[in-house]
């Protein structure tokens, strides 16, 4: 199964070429040896991946958010963590498989990961209900990461989902509550919080678990308020401006680490992270580890004191009577 | 400390001028009635600005008389929504009430333009209110024998929405709350987080659950109070953390929208979904308190919550 954006397409064109011509290994009538077309194709690929790739819109970069062979939490747990055995369940209501968390190794530190986890098929989507959480969902998350500070082992999330599940079964169960205790509760935990964005962060369902000592973000995620189809609908009327609103929301990697929001972009290799899942593991493990061993050699009033401050800057007001005082 | 200054307003008038000047009180019940005839017969010359249309009942209520019972329906109860400085006068004693950072305004920050310019949408709604620079009125003022932080929403103003002046007044309150040892209470009716100011909107939610985890951890309360209609950011920040959660009756609460559950889910929605009833049925509120009683209900409460910390 292939799956290529609109903007990959002439990319998979010429990838298209480089396979037919591997089939047919022979000479042509130019007088190029089929090894020098290969590599002269191969260059034309890397270079068309390089331009594509360097010019992306924001709309673009939602789309590759998205992309469906993008490397989900799961893959990043395979690749870049070691000894993962999932946890389930939030002891109340169920086991929302929307999320995966447990016990894992990153390098050479023990920690809590607790992640969003989309399906890579329409059965594997239905059961991870396409990774939008129910309550369930973040009250297992916070009982894992209860465990986690419990014992002292710091807890990285990852994130990656449209949003929490707007859904009868949610507000019955209180999906608001659930995100909000989070919030509350991630602001206390002594042991040290490294939240990372891979794929979709998609509002209040991205930041019921993205409170964090450092917040990455990889270099063709989005974290936004509101998708952008939802900003669309609502100010431009019709989901057809969805890039126009994609543009404006600032919701890119750059735009967030200019805007102070994040903490930093963990880049992804040329052609996005599903055209090497194993070199984008190992760039967000580098970064997972040096945010880690950073926060973590800070004492543990002074590590809750700046995540407090941390999001405590976010926001822009005017005082005209502060500015004249 | 320039953050921390402490704009002393009281609300000791009646912050809210009626549109058109009331006629003199008068006993003569008949003034009363004789629109609601009017009314049935020749509906377009009902004089605006003197009587309302209850949206639950739809009996004709006289302006003044609606005002008197803080907005709330004499004939069958409906809340109708409430200005915030108007029911903060309906909360504190005389007086009491001393403003903070009554001057902070929104700042297009993100320079949002599309549809429609975030500069002109403030811009409009600065010229529409004069009593509202932004869709919160913070302050510390007594009710009944206790000082407290009062933060109450406003839907007038942009939907309630909370961009960074929302989240930094209720920040600063509850800040104020934790320092001066007060209890805080958050009286909320919002849409949702501003859009216009993108993740600055979001980060409100972080940033105002934030202090409210160190308010709690002094052993200070905070009780939440729910109005018509709370949705989406706030719903799923400060609203729901509440040692206490009250609700007025009747009041839309959720997370999503019925729009959006319908279109995502494609089910039919249950009898009363997302109304105070529905979510105290379903365990999330405290209690249901009707406006005019929500004074002596809070003066209650408090004495409990505070007991533990009086001088005896």
């Amino acid at each position: 199964m292939k799956h290529h954006l609109d903007f990959e397409k002439p990319i998979a064109e010429l990838q298209r070429k480089l396979e037919e011509l591997k089939q047919h290994p022979e000479n042509h009538s130019l007088g190029i040896s089929w090894e020098e077309e290969i590599r002269l194709l191969e260059r034309k690929i890397e270079d068309a991946r390089r331009h594509i790739f360097s010019n992306l819109t924001p709309w673009q970069r939602v789309q590759l958010a998205r992309h469906p062979k993008r490397p989900y939490t799961q893959d990043y747990l395979r690749l870049a963590f070691t000894g993962f055995e999932e946890l389930h369940g939030d002891r109340m209501y169920g086991d929302d498989r929307a999320f995966v968390g447990g016990f894992a190794q990153i390098g050479d530190r023990k920690v809590v990961v607790i992640g969003t986890q989309k399906g890579r098929d329409t059965k594997e989507n239905i059961l991870r209900n396409f990774g939008s959480a129910h309550p369930e969902g973040y009250r297992k998350a916070l009982r894992l990461m209860r465990l986690a500070d419990k014992f002292g082992l710091p807890i990285v999330t990852l994130i990656d989902t449209a949003g929490a599940y707007p859904g009868v079964g949610s507000e019955e169960r209180h999906i608001g509550e659930a995100i909000a205790v989070n919030l509350r509760e991630m602001m206390l935990f002594n042991v040290p919080i490294i939240a990372v964005v891979i794929g979709e962060g998609g509002s209040g369902g991205a930041l019921g678990i993205g409170v964090g000592d450092r917040v990455l973000i990889l270099e063709n995620a989005y974290y936004s308020v509101i998708s952008p189809e939802g900003c669309s609908a609502i100010l431009w009327k019709n989901r057809s401006a969805a890039p126009d609103a994609a543009a404006a929301l600032r919701i890119t990697a750059t735009d967030l680490r200019q805007l102070g929001l994040v903490d930093d972009i963990v880049s992804e290799p040329v052609g996005g992270a599903h055209n090497d899942p194993a070199a984008t593991a190992a760039s967000l493990k580098d970064a997972v580890l040096r945010h880690l061993n950073e926060v973590s050699a800070q004492p543990v009033e002074e590590r809750l004191r700046n995540r407090y401050r941390k999001f405590r800057s976010f926001g822009h007001v005017l005082e005209p009577s502060a500015q004249a005082a | 400390m320039a953050s921390r200054t402490v704009k002393r307003k009281s609300v000791v008038t009646d912050p809210v001028e009626p549109m058109v000047t009331p006629p003199p009180l008068s006993t003569d019940t008949t003034f009363l009635t004789k629109p609601k005839i009017a009314a049935r017969s020749r509906k377009r010359d009902m004089p605006e600005g003197l009587w309302t249309k209850c949206p639950s009942c739809e009996s004709l209520i006289y302006d003044k008389e609606l005002d008197d019972n803080l907005k709330v329906c004499p004939k069958c109860g409906h809340h109708l929504p409430i200005g915030a400085r108007e029911r903060i006068h309906s909360l504190v004693e005389t007086c009491s009430f001393e403003e903070m950072d009554a001057e902070m305004q929104s700042l297009d920050i993100l320079k949002f333009t599309g549809a429609a310019s975030y500069e002109a949408k403030l811009a409009a709604y600065k010229k529409k209110s004069s009593l509202l620079k932004d869709a919160v009125v913070t302050g510390v003022g007594v009710i009944g024998t206790h000082r407290v932080a009062l933060g109450v929403m406003d839907f007038s103003f942009l939907g309630g929405s909370m961009g960074s002046v929302v989240g930094e007044k209720l920040t600063r309150l509850i800040e104020t709350g934790s320092s001066r040892g007060l209890p805080v209470i958050i009286i909320s009716t919002s849409g949702g987080a501003r859009m216009y100011e993108g993740m600055f909107s979001l980060m409100q939610m972080a940033k105002t659950c934030g202090a409210l985890a160190l308010h709690g951890k002094l052993g200070l309360p905070y009780i939440s109070v729910l109005t018509n209609p709370t949705y989406a950011g706030v719903i799923a920040s400060f609203a729901t953390v509440g040692d206490l959660i009250l609700a007025e009756p009747a009041a839309m609460i959720g997370f999503a929208g019925p729009r959006v559950i319908k279109d995502t889910t494609q089910a039919d929605l249950p009898e009363g979904f997302q109304t105070s009833e529905f979510l105290q049925e379903h365990g999330l509120i405290d209690a249901i308190v009707p406006r005019r009683d929500m004074r002596a209900r809070l003066v209650y409460y408090l004495d409990f919550m505070m007991a533990g910390r009086r001088p005896a």
